[in-house]
């Protein structure tokens, strides 16, 4: 395989394909609506499933119905989408069943516009729906990542029977980069023994969230709790650049990410001590790596596209005596590296003075 | 008074065992109210799935409202959908599974409230599933509140003054409404307020499953049913209101029925 120019939507959907996903149920949205496209082509070829659903509501429920069959099974939207498919999550949540979700936010609250934005932070990694569960949320900052993280979603669904989110905002949805693909994968030969496929032979399956007794859903959760514990434990991921001596860290995913690095590559040539953490797991978020980094560093400094979502997370890490300042810009702004830079010098002046 | 009803049809020989439980049917009790007609709608459900021999190549999508725990009666893969969407979680499951029976079970809340949108595009789609959509006029699982399909004037704990059409619309007729659709193949609607009309209703729902098994596209059996406990009736009384009210307001017939369906081998003409 060899690198190609391609579209971060185009990405997604192509690499969902390789990774073995069997189904995919969708309902256009700008600035998503690529994968979709993409998928009513290449799915059809490949005979597999591909449906326009009549809503974002139908769609989850869709694919919750493939999910439950133990087939690899997916959908896409955008952020006011992703609030319409949170019924949906709950349930395949509560029922522990296989899923992807690539979600290509937007500006909100409300219809927003359709600018790049990290609107849907807090959405997907603590309010996906109601009762106590959170999706694997996966953020890619480029379209390389894209392709990488969404294979690897299909994985994490499948080893732990549970939601996983790809959260990218519409910069990364709608650029062209250069990205190499996975090669395609067979496609298994059975379904899983829990999956819905009639009562052949076997006792009958069922595939369900619902548990009248307060014992039953007390036990359900406490497995799901046990698994979330584990995912923690187990499946963190992050990044780090120059983090080792840096008096500032700036904390940064996605497309915020790269406006941070660009800034720490810039204000490291100067000769000043900045670091950059990205999280590449926004749940579980990376608290013990970046509770080292920031014992080590004099401030934090948190750039987002939102007023302040992953903000909080970083502050419990950080503490209440560690500095944390935050740059977001909203309603689909981009904040510039010259910003970033300026914030970043700002607040090492800051600390220069209180010492 | 129900055996009243039911006697005529099941007088039988003592020696010879012929009311035994369809294998479709799991052993165990239900949670039904006494004289509620969920119980007969799911014993002819499954006396047809074991009539065409479809039981291990079944699955059922269980909705939500009283025949929540269908899953539980019916030995069969299941699953349960959120409200309304039964539907579109039968999508799913028969995309990726064409070879197999998909059918969904819902009551008039589910089906023809919050479950508009999904019921409709299924069957514009003309989605290879059955739907068995049991019309009883009222929200049962919640305690009785007024549902789309309550009669104008009927008391409910949400209409207490009896539905106004003013304030809360007429009641919808989903059969006709599906049958409109070009992806439907089947549309009718059956009775259960005596035995003559459930032996129809089970025709009824074999044909649904035919116009599956053959491929042809979307189908449905909107059943009219009691709810002796929030109507505030006994069982015989709410029959007797099935067929004096409901089957006035809710004609009895057939809406769509495809022609290869009328053509099928065996079919009655």
């Amino acid at each position: 395989m060899s690198k190609q120019l391609l579209k971060g939507n185009v990405a997604f959907a192509e690499a969902a394909i390789r990774a073995g996903c069997e189904a995919y149920f969708g309902y256009p949205i700008t600035p998503q609506t690529e994968l979709l496209e993409h998928m009513s082509r290449r799915m059809i070829e490949l005979n597999r499933v591909f449906l326009q659903a009549e809503s974002e509501v139908a769609a989850i429920n869709m694919v919750y119905g493939a999910a439950a069959s133990g087939v690899r099974v997916m959908t896409s939207s955008s952020s006011p989408g992703i609030s319409l498919m949170q019924e949906g999550f709950s349930y395949i949540a509560g029922s522990e069943v296989p899923a992807v979700i690539i979600d290509v936010m937007r500006g909100g609250p409300g219809l927003g516009n359709i600018q790049p934005s990290q609107s849907d932070y807090n959405q997907v990694t603590k309010t996906a729906g109601h009762g106590d569960f959170h999706p694997i949320v996966l953020a890619p900052a480029n379209v390389q990542e894209a392709i990488d993280l969404t294979v690897l979603a299909f994985d994490l669904a499948d080893k732990y029977l549970t939601l996983v989110f790809v959260v990218a905002d519409g910069a990364i949805g709608q650029m062209m980069e250069p990205a190499e693909l996975p090669p395609m994968r067979d496609l298994p030969f059975e379904r899983p023994s829990w999956a819905l496929t009639g009562a052949f032979n076997r006792k009958r399956n069922l595939v369900n969230s619902l548990y009248m007794g307060v014992e039953g859903l007390e036990a359900l959760n406490l497995k799901l709790q046990a698994k979330l514990a584990q995912i923690q434990r187990d499946e963190v991921r992050y990044e780090t650049q120059f983090v080792e001596d840096a008096e500032v860290v700036l904390v940064a995913f996605g497309t915020a990410a790269r406006v941070a690095q660009t800034a720490v590559q810039r204000l490291r040539r100067q000769g000043l001590k900045v670091g950059l953490f990205r999280p590449i797991t926004l749940w579980p978020f990376p608290e013990a790596a970046l509770a080292e980094v920031a014992d080590k560093s004099k401030a934090l400094l948190v750039v987002e596209m939102n007023a302040g979502q992953m903000l909080h997370d970083v502050r419990q890490v950080a503490g209440i005596h560690k500095p944390v300042k935050f740059l977001g810009r909203i309603g689909g702004r981009i904040p510039l590296p010259e910003e970033v830079e300026h914030e970043t010098e700002a607040l090492l002046a800051q600390l220069a003075v209180a010492v | 008074m129900d055996t009243v009803v039911f006697k005529q049809n099941h007088v039988q020989p003592l020696e010879k065992i012929t009311y035994e439980r369809p294998s479709s049917l799991s052993d165990v009790h239900t949670h039904y109210c006494p004289g509620c007609t969920h119980g007969t709608a799911h014993r002819i459900v499954a006396e047809v799935l074991d009539e065409l021999g479809i039981r291990e190549d079944t699955i059922l999508v269980s909705s939500v409202g009283c025949s929540v725990f269908s899953y539980n009666y019916f030995d069969v893969d299941a699953c349960e959908a959120a409200h309304g969407r039964a539907p579109a979680m039968a999508t799913g499951v028969k995309r990726v599974n064409p070879d197999k029976i998909v059918f969904t079970y819902q009551g008039d809340g589910d089906l023809a409230s919050i479950g508009t949108a999904e019921i409709i595009h299924a069957a514009a789609r003309g989605e290879k599933i059955t739907v068995i959509f049991v019309n009883n006029a009222i929200y049962g699982m919640t305690g009785g509140q007024m549902a789309p399909t309550s009669l104008i004037g009927q008391k409910t704990t949400s209409s207490p003054f009896g539905r106004d059409a003013q304030l809360a619309g007429l009641p919808i007729h989903m059969a006709e409404l599906l049958a409109q659709l070009p992806g439907t193949v089947y549309s009718v609607r059956r009775s259960l307020h005596d035995a003559r009309h459930v032996l129809q209703a089970k025709k009824a729902i074999r044909t649904a499953f035919e116009a599956q098994i053959d491929g042809l596209g979307f189908s449905v059996v909107e059943l009219l049913s009691s709810c002796p406990t929030n109507w505030g009736m006994t069982p015989n009384e709410a029959l007797c209101w099935v067929e004096d009210q409901m089957v006035p307001f809710y004609p009895l017939g057939d809406y769509k029925v495809d022609e290869r369906l009328q053509n099928r081998k065996g079919a009655k003409k």
